[in-house]
């Protein structure tokens, strides 16, 4: 299989490689996929408190290069947008942006997920988070 | 040195220069139709042919009569087993087969039972090979057939071929192998081995694609199969066409020179894939040999880096032409169905290389693709969350995925 040149250059330099401290109240945590389908992606992100926007992300992923590549992307799109913005991504534009065959359409599937979960583990936590606080100020 | 490397002999091996030279005049000069029985460029093919055939014979023990030549393997597959069904189906319509055959054998099986045929799928051991007492249990007095493959395509393991033989033959039932990955790699004799059928191609032993045997025992039984191909009347009418003399030269030159050359090469090509293997194993940990060490093909190794996908490893070594059992490198999106049957997880089937050494492959290709993979899987095992967590001390067994 031929891949794009986008592809190979996240596979070559993948963005924003690494972990977060899952226990950091600020971060949202994603991990979709299963091993025996071929595919795992581990999404987080780290959301500034005050202005709600997304100012660390990163990756890590089990699965072929377009899988790689595709988290990649996500983490590289997310950075700098707000988590309302964030979602606002859809795996079309990152089968565009990578020029991915169909064949590889579940992978981008997997990164809007993972960024999906991230963002649905962090609200979760911050939900948690704000009860202590809003129960001190009343 | 030359890049890129061709490590996937499995699939098929290059032309061996000694036999393209043995082939070139039966494309010209001596372009007769071996089947011409009147004149001396139909005579002259003739003898090319049955020189061939003798070449092809001395190699599996066999009497040249007793080889049948046809397009290749899958065509030999085919003859076979839709032949002996066919021929014999008055005695019995029960065949029996294992789960890692190649498809060649799988999709005729299936074919043969739409026609009302009972076909019984033994798996396998964990180490690829099948248990010669639920052979023995799985033959009834309707079997005709008994097809177990001499060597895997993928994980090159040897099936106890003469035991299986054996059984057979006490059973009266008779006994086929697809022999093409073993063939000139490993001494095959049809006479030890009790194989009544088997199936042969040219291009897995440095010989040109497009022609393959099947052979067929002449006596002790003397087996017949029902011609799929009908026509002139070909090999001994159990194949009609007019053959393929420059193919057949050069399969059966091949035959030859593997034969002769097969004690000092199969020594070297083990040297060197337990010297890539010795690399793996020293400078990465979780890595597993899939399939019997022991009962192997010299020049296969398929192995599986653990929390590392295929396909993502193939992209990090591509100068170096290797296979994965990987979904994502096969057709059907689905992991290798010879690495399931070793019952070792999809994981482990997703994360295989199968790395298949070759006449042409030298020392230094050796120690390069070994250093490569290293270097690429380390790399991608700083992606893999799998590995992170396995590090962490996570059972990935246990943990509860959102499979997709």
């Amino acid at each position: 299989m031929a891949y794009s040149n986008k592809v190979l250059d996240h596979y070559n330099n993948p963005r924003n490689v690494g972990s977060l401290d899952k226990s950091d109240p600020n971060v949202g945590t994603g991990m979709v996929g299963a091993p025996e389908c071929g595919d795992v992606m581990k999404l987080q992100l780290k959301v500034d408190p005050k202005s709600g926007i997304i100012e660390d992300a990163k990756f890590k992923t089990f699965g072929c290069g377009s899988a790689i590549a595709s988290s990649s992307l996500a983490t590289e799109w997310i950075k700098g947008k707000t988590v309302d913005e964030a979602l606002q991504i859809k795996n079309t534009d990152i089968v565009n942006e990578l020029s991915l065959p169909p064949v590889k359409i579940h992978c981008s599937v997997l990164a809007e997920d993972a960024i999906k979960a991230a963002i649905s583990d962090y609200k979760k936590k911050a939900g948690m988070n704000r009860q202590p606080v809003s129960e001190a100020v009343s | 040195m030359k890049l890129p490397i061709y490590l996937d002999n499995h699939a098929t091996t290059p032309l061996d220069p000694r036999v393209l030279e043995a082939m070139l005049p039966y494309f010209t000069e001596k372009f007769g139709n071996a089947a011409s029985r009147n004149h001396s460029f139909g005579w002259q093919a003739e003898e090319a042919v049955e020189n061939a055939r003798k070449q092809i014979a001395d190699l599996i023990g066999a009497n040249p009569k007793e080889i049948v030549f046809t397009s290749g393997a899958t065509e030999s597959d085919n003859l076979a087993l839709k032949g002996v069904a066919e021929m014999y189906a008055e005695r019995g319509n029960h065949i029996i087969t294992a789960a890692t055959e190649h498809k060649a054998i799988l999709d005729t099986c299936k074919k043969l039972e739409k026609h009302g045929y009972r076909v019984t799928y033994m798996p396998v051991q964990k180490d690829g090979i099948i248990d010669l007492d639920m052979l023995r249990d799985a033959i009834t007095d309707k079997t005709i057939l008994v097809t177990i493959m001499y060597a895997n395509n993928e994980i090159g393991v040897v099936q106890p071929v003469a035991e299986i033989g054996k059984i057979a033959k006490e059973r009266g039932v008779l006994f086929h192998s697809d022999a093409v990955q073993a063939i000139g790699k490993i001494p095959v004799n049809v006479t030890r081995d009790n194989i009544d059928l088997m199936s042969l191609t040219g291009h897995k032993l440095y010989g040109p694609k497009g022609v393959g045997a099947l052979y067929v025992r002449r006596r002790n039984p003397r087996v017949q199969v029902t011609s799929q191909m009908d026509g002139g009347g070909h090999e001994r009418g159990m194949r009609s066409g007019t053959l393929n003399v420059p193919g057949i030269v050069g399969f059966g030159a091949a035959c030859a020179l593997a034969q002769k050359e097969m004690p000092e090469e199969s020594a070297r090509l083990r040297g060197l894939r337990d010297k890539l293997k010795k690399t793996l194993e020293t400078e990465l940990d979780e890595v597993y040999v899939n399939g019997s060490l022991e009962h192997r093909l010299p020049h296969n190794l398929n192995i599986s880096f653990a929390y590392v996908e295929g396909e993502s490893l193939l992209m990090g070594i591509n100068d170096v032409a290797v296979s994965s059992g990987s979904a994502c490198t096969s057709a059907t999106l689905e992991p290798s169905y010879v690495l399931k049957a070793l019952g070792a997880g999809d994981d482990l089937a997703h994360s295989s290389i199968r790395f298949g050494l070759g006449r042409f492959n030298t020392e230094e290709e050796i120690d390069y693709v070994g250093n490569k993979v290293v270097e690429v899987v380390k790399k991608l095992r700083e992606l893999s969350p799998l590995y992170e967590m396995a590090k962490e001390g996570v059972d990935l067994a246990k943990v509860q995925w959102s499979a997709h």
